[in-house]
Parts: C-alpha cells; sequence; structure tokens
C-alpha cells in the first residue's frame, strides 16, 4: 500500500511504521502517574462511548475519535498553567476533556442536545469554554493555527504571561496559513506554542505521500522557530518537551514547535474504514506503545500501585462516562426557539 | 448485567448492512478495543469493537446476513463473572441503558403558536413537517426614517473628506479603548495606502498600529484570534479584493462562532477597506462584495457614502460587539462633505436615510451608487419627476422598513449599485418589495447594476460596464410609464 516502499525511495523508509521511544526517558512521580493515568483513561473511556452512541445514531454528522493520542493533549495540559489558551482542529473531544470541561457538557453536545457547552449548535467540532480558556474546535483544517496566532497576539498585547497552544494534525500542517501564521508570530515574538500531532495521516493520505518535508519539527526553520521530535505516546516525554516549549515562549522568545509522534487506531472518522493502512500496523502500536498502558504497567511495576486501586479508577472513570453518556441521551433537543438565538450580540447603547 | 451488541450505523446515512464476518466466537472472551466482526455497507466494509470486556455469549445474527437494519441487536456479551448461558438466554431481551436512546431522538416541540403572523401567504406544509419559528425582527424602527435629523439642528457642521472622517473615527475610538488597535498591510510606516491611517502611527505607537506582512489569509484570522480574546481589532485590507485570501475566517471564523459556541465566543472585529471599482485597475481590483457579505448570518454590513455617515458608522461599528464589514469606496475617499462638528458622532448601524425627499419615484443605492442615485434624482426633477433617494448604509441588517414605507407613497421602485446583478443588492431589495409592498407597487422594480461581466480595463469598456446617471434616469421615467 506504501506507494514509497514500491519506488524504493528513502522517504519510505522514514515513514515506516515503526515507534521509537526517546531515549532519556524522564520519570514522573507516582502522584503524576496517576494523574496521568486517569485523564487518559478518561479520554479513552469516553470517545469509546462516543463511538458507540455514533453507532447507534444518538450522534450525527462527523465524529473524529482521539483513540490513541491521549498521551499529547495530557502531557501538554500538565506543563502548562491556568489561564493558557488551547485551541485545536476537530479531533477535539480529548483536548475540551483535558482542559477540564465537563465530560457531560460534551458528550450532550455530540447528541446536539440543549445541554451540551454550545446548547447543541456547535456539535462535535464545534464546542468552546471562556471558562476553561478552550477555543475550539474549529472545523476548517488550518484555520486554527492563524486564530490561536491571534489569541497568542491577545497575549502579547495585553501582556498577561500567557501562552497559546495551538494544535494541528500532519494534514493541517501543509495549509498555507500555517506558514503566514509562523511568519508573523516569529517576526513579533508572539506566545504560542504550534503542537503539530503527527498521527501519520492525514484523513486517508499517509504523511510520506503528502509531505515533502517529512521532520514537522523543521517546519519553522526558515522563520527561525525551534522545534523537536516528541515521542508522543509517552506522557512523560510529552510534558518534559511541552515545558521546554512553553518556557521559550512565555520567556517573550516567540513560537516553538513540538512534533508529536503519535497515533490514532480509529479511522479519520467514524466512517472510515481505515483500508489505507495494516491491521498488523495497527496492532503493533496498540500492543507496544499504548500511552495509557504504559502507565499502567507503570503504576503497578514501578511505583507498587495495587491493581485494586486502578480498577477503581476505572470505575470511576467508567461511571462519569455513563452518567455524560445517559444525561445527553435524555436531555431534551434545544427549543425551537433558540434557531434564532446567539446570531448578534446586542450592541451596547 | 448482559449487554447487547447492535448493528452500530458507521456512516450518518446508513440504515443497513451486511453482516459480513464474526472475528470472536461464542464463549470467547473480549475487551474493550478488540474487533468483534466486520460489517459491509455499500460504501466500505468497517470493523465493530467491543466496548464492554465480558463473554461473547451468544451470537444472533450470524455471518453473510444481508440488510441489517441499524441498531438490531446482533449479540450478547455477559459481564465479568456473569452466568454466560443465562445471558445467552436473555435472547437480545437484555437493554442496556445505552440502548434506550436508540430510537430516533424525539424532535422538538415546535408549536405553531410561536410563529408570527406574516403579512405574505406562506406556502402550506405538510402538518406533521416541522416548521422553523419566525425570525425576530432585527429592525426596529419606531420613528420615522431621519432626513438628516441624526444630528442637532445647531451642530456646527465642517467640511471633511470621507478619508480624514476614517481616519478621525479610528483615533476617537482608539483614544477610548485601549483594546481597540489596527493591523493592515502599510497601515503604520506608510501611513496607510490610501492614507486612511495616517498619523495613528505617531499618535498610537507600534503595539496599536501593525504592519502586517502581505499575508491576508494569516492576518485576518490573528485579527479573529485576538477578538475571541477581548481585543478590538480593525482590520484593514487594502481593497477588498485581498479580502478574498481571508474570507474564510471572515465568514467561517468570524460570522459563525457566536452561533457555533451557544453564545459564549463573540467576535468584536471590524473588517475595513476599499470595496468596488476605483479607476481603470481591471477585473481582479473592481469587485463589489457588497453582496456577498450581505448574504451571511453573524455578519454585519456596512457600506456609506457620506463622510459623516463614514464617521458615526466607523465609530459604532468598532464598539459593535460582532463582526463588521465595512465597505469603503476608492473613489469616495476624496470627496467632502459637511461632517457635524460634536463630541462623540455614532450613528445606528441598521438604519437607511432618506437623502432627498420625494413623491414619484423611490431610489435606493449605498455608498458610490449614490452620486448616480443623486444625479439622476437631480435631472429627473428638472423633467417633472420628484425622487425620494434612500442611501442604506447599511446592507445588513437591511433597513427594509424605510424602503417599503417610501414605495408605499411613490408605488416605484428603482435599485442602483455597482455590484453584479445577479443575487445582488437590488435583487434583494425587489424581492423583499415584492413581499411587503405588493400591494402598492405600480411597476416592477427595476435595478441599475454593474453589467454581468468582469470589469475590463479599456476606458471605454469600463464606462460601459459600470451604471451611470442615464441609465438612472431611464430606469426612474419606466417606473414611471414615462
Amino acid at each position: 500500500m506504501d506507494a514509497g516502499n514500491e519506488a524504493g525511495k528513502p522517504a519510505a523508509s522514514a515513514d515506516a511504521p515503526q515507534h521509537r521511544p526517546a531515549p532519556n526517558i524522564p520519570q514522573f512521580t507516582k502522584d503524576e502517574d496517576l494523574h496521568a493515568y486517569r485523564e487518559m483513561l478518561l479520554i479513552r473511556r469516553f470517545e469509546e462511548k462516543a463511538g458507540q452512541l455514533y453507532g447507534m445514531g444518538l450522534i450525527g454528522g462527523f465524529c473524529h475519535l482521539y483513540i490513541g493520542q491521549e498521551a499529547v493533549v495530557v502531557g501538554m495540559q500538565m506543563a502548562g498553567e491556568d489561564g493558557d489558551q488551547n485551541i485545536t482542529g476537530y479531533r477535539d473531544h480529548g483536548h475540551m476533556l483535558a482542559c477540564g470541561m465537563e465530560a457531560k457538557g460534551v458528550m450532550a453536545e455530540l447528541t446536539g442536545r440543549r445541554g451540551g457547552y454550545s446548547r447543541g449548535k456547535g456539535g462535535s467540532m464545534h464546542m468552546f469554554s471562556r471558562e476553561k480558556q478552550f477555543f475550539g474546535g474549529h472545523g476548517i483544517v488550518g484555520a486554527q493555527v492563524s486564530l490561536g496566532t491571534g489569541l497568542a497576539f491577545a497575549d502579547a498585547y495585553l501582556q498577561n504571561g500567557k501562552v497559546s497552544f495551538t494544535y494541528m494534525g500532519d494534514g493541517a500542517a501543509n495549509q498555507g496559513q500555517v506558514y503566514e501564521s509562523f511568519n508573523m508570530a516569529a517576526l513579533w515574538k508572539l506566545p504560542v506554542v504550534y503542537v503539530i500531532e503527527n498521527n501519520r495521516y492525514a484523513m486517508g493520505t499517509s504523511v510520506a505521500r503528502a509531505s515533502a518535508q517529512t521532520d514537522f519539527s523543521k517546519r519553522g526553520l526558515s522563520f527561525g522557530i525551534p522545534g523537536e521530535q516528541v515521542d508522543g505516546m509517552d506522557v512523560r516525554t510529552v510534558r518534559e518537551a511541552a515545558s521546554r516549549a512553553i518556557n521559550h515562549a512565555r520567556s517573550g522568545q516567540g513560537p516553538y514547535i513540538l512534533e508529536m509522534q503519535t497515533y490514532r487506531y480509529r479511522g479519520h472518522s467514524m466512517s472510515d474504514p481505515a483500508k489505507y493502512r495494516s491491521k498488523d500496523e495497527v496492532s503493533k502500536m496498540r500492543d507496544e506503545h499504548d500511552p495509557i498502558e504504559m502507565v499502567r504497567k507503570r503504576l503497578i511495576e514501578a511505583h507498587g500501585v495495587p491493581e485494586a486501586d486502578l480498577k477503581g479508577i476505572d470505575a470511576k472513570v467508567r461511571e462519569i462516562v455513563n452518567e455524560s453518556a445517559d444525561f445527553a441521551t435524555h436531555d431534551p433537543e434545544p427549543d425551537a426557539s433558540e434557531l434564532w438565538t446567539d446570531i448578534l450580540l446586542e450592541a451596547r447603547a | 448485567m448482559a449487554t447487547d451488541i447492535l448493528m452500530p450505523a458507521l456512516s450518518p446515512t446508513m440504515e443497513e448492512g451486511k453482516l459480513a464476518k464474526w472475528l470472536k466466537k461464542e464463549g470467547d472472551s473480549v475487551k474493550s478495543g478488540d474487533v468483534l466482526a466486520e460489517i459491509e455497507t455499500d460504501k466500505a466494509t468497517m470493523e465493530v469493537e467491543a466496548i464492554d470486556e465480558g463473554v461473547l455469549a451468544k451470537i444472533l445474527v450470524p455471518d453473510g446476513t444481508e440488510n441489517v437494519a441499524v441498531n438490531t441487536p446482533i449479540a450478547i456479551i455477559a459481564a465479568e463473572g456473569e452466568d454466560v448461558a443465562a445471558a445467552a438466554a436473555s435472547g437480545g431481551q437484555s437493554k442496556p441503558a445505552a440502548t434506550e436512546g436508540g430510537a430516533p431522538a424525539p424532535t422538538p416541540d415546535m408549536q405553531a403558536e410561536g410563529m408570527a403572523d406574516k403579512s405574505a401567504p406562506t406556502a402550506k406544509t405538510g402538518d406533521d413537517a416541522p416548521r422553523a419559528p419566525a425570525a425576530p425582527a432585527i429592525i426596529k424602527n419606531t420613528a420615522a426614517a431621519p432626513v438628516m435629523d441624526e444630528f442637532p439642528p445647531d451642530s456646527p457642521l465642517e467640511t471633511q473628506s470621507v478619508r480624514e472622517a476614517l481616519r478621525d473615527a479610528m483615533a476617537e475610538e482608539m483614544r477610548r479603548d485601549d483594546k481597540v488597535f489596527v493591523m493592515g498591510e502599510e497601515v503604520a510606516e506608510y501611513q496607510g495606502a490610501y492614507k486612511i491611517t495616517q498619523g495613528l502611527l505617531q499618535e498610537f505607537g507600534a503595539r496599536r498600529v501593525v504592519d502586517t506582512p502581505i499575508t491576508e489569509h494569516g492576518f485576518a484570522g490573528i485579527g479573529v484570534g485576538a477578538a475571541f480574546m477581548g481585543l478590538k481589532p480593525i482590520v484593514e485590507f487594502m481593497t477588498f479584493n485581498f479580502a478574498m485570501q481571508a474570507i474564510d475566517h471572515i465568514i467561517n471564523s468570524a460570522a459563525k462562532t457566536l452561533y457555533m459556541s451557544g453564545g459564549q465566543l463573540g467576535c468584536p472585529i471590524v473588517f475595513r477597506g476599499p470595496n468596488g471599482a476605483a479607476a481603470r485597475v481591471g477585473a481582479q481590483h473592481s469587485h463589489d462584495y457588497a453582496a456577498w457579505y450581505s448574504n451571511v448570518p453573524g455578519l454585519k454590513v456596512i457600506a456609506p457614502y457620506t463622510a459623516a455617515d463614514a464617521k458615526g458608522l466607523l465609530k459604532a461599528a468598532i464598539r459593535d460587539p460582532n463582526p463588521v464589514i465595512f465597505l469603503e469606496n476608492e473613489i469616495l475617499y476624496g470627496q467632502s462633505f459637511p461632517v457635524p462638528k460634536i463630541d462623540d458622532l455614532v450613528l445606528p448601524i441598521g438604519k437607511a436615510r432618506i437623502h432627498r425627499p420625494g413623491t414619484d419615484v423611490t431610489i435606493v443605492s449605498f455608498s458610490i451608487g449614490m452620486t448616480y442615485a443623486l444625479k439622476a434624482a437631480q435631472a429627473l426633477a428638472e423633467q417633472g419627476i420628484e425622487a425620494e433617494v434612500i442611501d442604506l448604509r447599511t446592507i445588513r441588517p437591511m433597513d427594509s422598513e424605510t424602503i417599503v414605507e417610501s414605495v408605499k407613497k411613490t408605488g416605484r421602485c428603482v435599485t442602483v449599485e455597482e455590484g453584479f446583478p445577479q443575487s445582488g443588492v437590488g435583487a434583494e431589495i425587489a424581492a423583499r418589495l415584492m413581499v411587503d409592498a405588493f400591494d402598492y407597487l405600480d411597476a416592477p422594480v427595476l435595478r441599475v447594476t454593474g453589467k454581468d461581466v468582469p470589469m475590463p480595463y479599456a476606458a471605454n469598456l469600463e464606462k460601459l460596464a459600470l451604471p451611470n446617471v442615464a441609465e438612472v434616469i431611464e430606469a426612474a421615467k419606466a417606473v414611471c410609464y414615462k
């Protein structure tokens, strides 16, 4: 299936589905591992439940699941501070949960109910929380990169000491406005960390088939933006790299690029059979590099956490997710009058 | 408790599919993420993954079964420690909480009583078809449309060009609110490509008057992101032709986010710059976008003619909590008008102005179109036809009421714009008049527009492509049957 392989191009080996863990892995304390475990598990279980509700016809339209990529957003959040902004594309449920948005509100938005974060008017790709500094949820590939740079522009303008975490996929990283934004962010030294979640496929097109430069950490090179490739399956390496990037941005040195090498287990969206990659590739990642399983093992083997304790966490997470699904299936749809609200804000006299 | 595995919908449109193959057999234990079966739809083969852990107690739909409806139980999973035989015997009767909502969700209660009466007849729909509630009125004109009476009658006047008026509007609002800043190409050091931002850098500094690289898409997005954070950007486009590169952010990011966020995230931003034809700049620099932007809910669209309106409406636009498209005109920049010398000249968005009262025919225009309309009205008066000329000023929300009230008096209407005819502002006005003033019209509404061709370069052709005073006079006489 890999055209690069057939042609024997060197690019193919760079794209071969082998995941190389980083050397010198930083260690987490038991509490940090427990925190990461719980946060990632919540995303995993939430997404599985969303997939189930989609299968039952309760979630409509598009639904892009984050399963497999959990370590990226959880590690980033562990390095950030309150008030830092987050913005991403359409694979956004994990980011919202990691930002502290409630599972109930997210799930109810997926089912298009009035208790959803956007009162049922946004859907899977369009949720926001001013309180949690989550700025969406954007459905136009790459648009969030300019918008996230704008958040950082405001941070610099207001001199508030905050940083914008602007996420994009390997697909979005090829959009023109990304480089317009890199240019201005570097020019004006804006406090933004660009997180490129390289899950190897832009919908069904592998990185090697879409990108002349497959090392995304180099994408800011000509603007003088430092970048690094990060093992995005290991929450510890994510947090460490994130801390470096955030310090750089917060201290006024400008933008920073993190290429998170990660993997999505599911298709691009619910209606994607994912025939562009082999089953072995998927199961190898799942079996050998699962971000949650790695932490689980560590908690038991290195930190001596009893399995029963982890089962307790599992049960709690399942309870939150089940409650969110229950709420999202029983909460009423928005009132018909909502059709005409939130189009314009009233101008104050 | 036993859990039913339901036939999943794998796309928004899937109603049934073929259960191609079971990959687990009865008695197998399964955990979250295991692939249970393959399903074929008309488009693809997909996998069904287990969500819960347990033992596959019974397969209800065997391999190779065609036309399995979505949400049919296809297997039963016994929970950890549960009696597998008993679970299997439940025979697809076990209904976990999650499947209760499997039936189509109830439609919202759409009661007809919430719908306002409409003066126009509405088509009858099937009784069971849900109906949208009526749109709320946006323009609430309680008073008659102003005839240049928005300012205190004794206000001293000064003569100002549109250019100076726009600059003063920005400077005044920047003095008033630190969150207001202007960004765009050549707005700072160069003092503005059309000198609209002249002197702003000197007064406000580089933090608030920001030169951008030539990257409309990127800086429009940055402006919108800054507005999400509560800043009030004025994004200058060197011309609205270049805003085509940025239109995704104007529409998808600026106009729609308030709605998509359930009212959480507003976008107080002004996109401004010259719009439409200048002179001899060819097709790519001459497009009038008034109709385009006026098509989009979530935007306000302003296109002033006079310097006073330019100043008062730009100040209003900067204060407005919504994204505002402010369409200027290069030819008008240098034209001078009397502007009231008052402290804080802010005019209402969404209100048309009767620029010249008349009784025989209503001419509606905006921006540079007003120059044709007013000259035509003068000529018509000399021929005994008193035209009432309405300056729309705001294209969206459109002040229908002022137009309708005028047409009730005159019975005739001509629209004037430089934009293209199809789906233009004039087409919209004609449609509204047909619904709201049908019984008052004595003639069809006529549109004077730019010709339906890309703008030519040659001087003679360009002249032909634009509307002119003679065409307005001709249209006005035609609707008066003279």
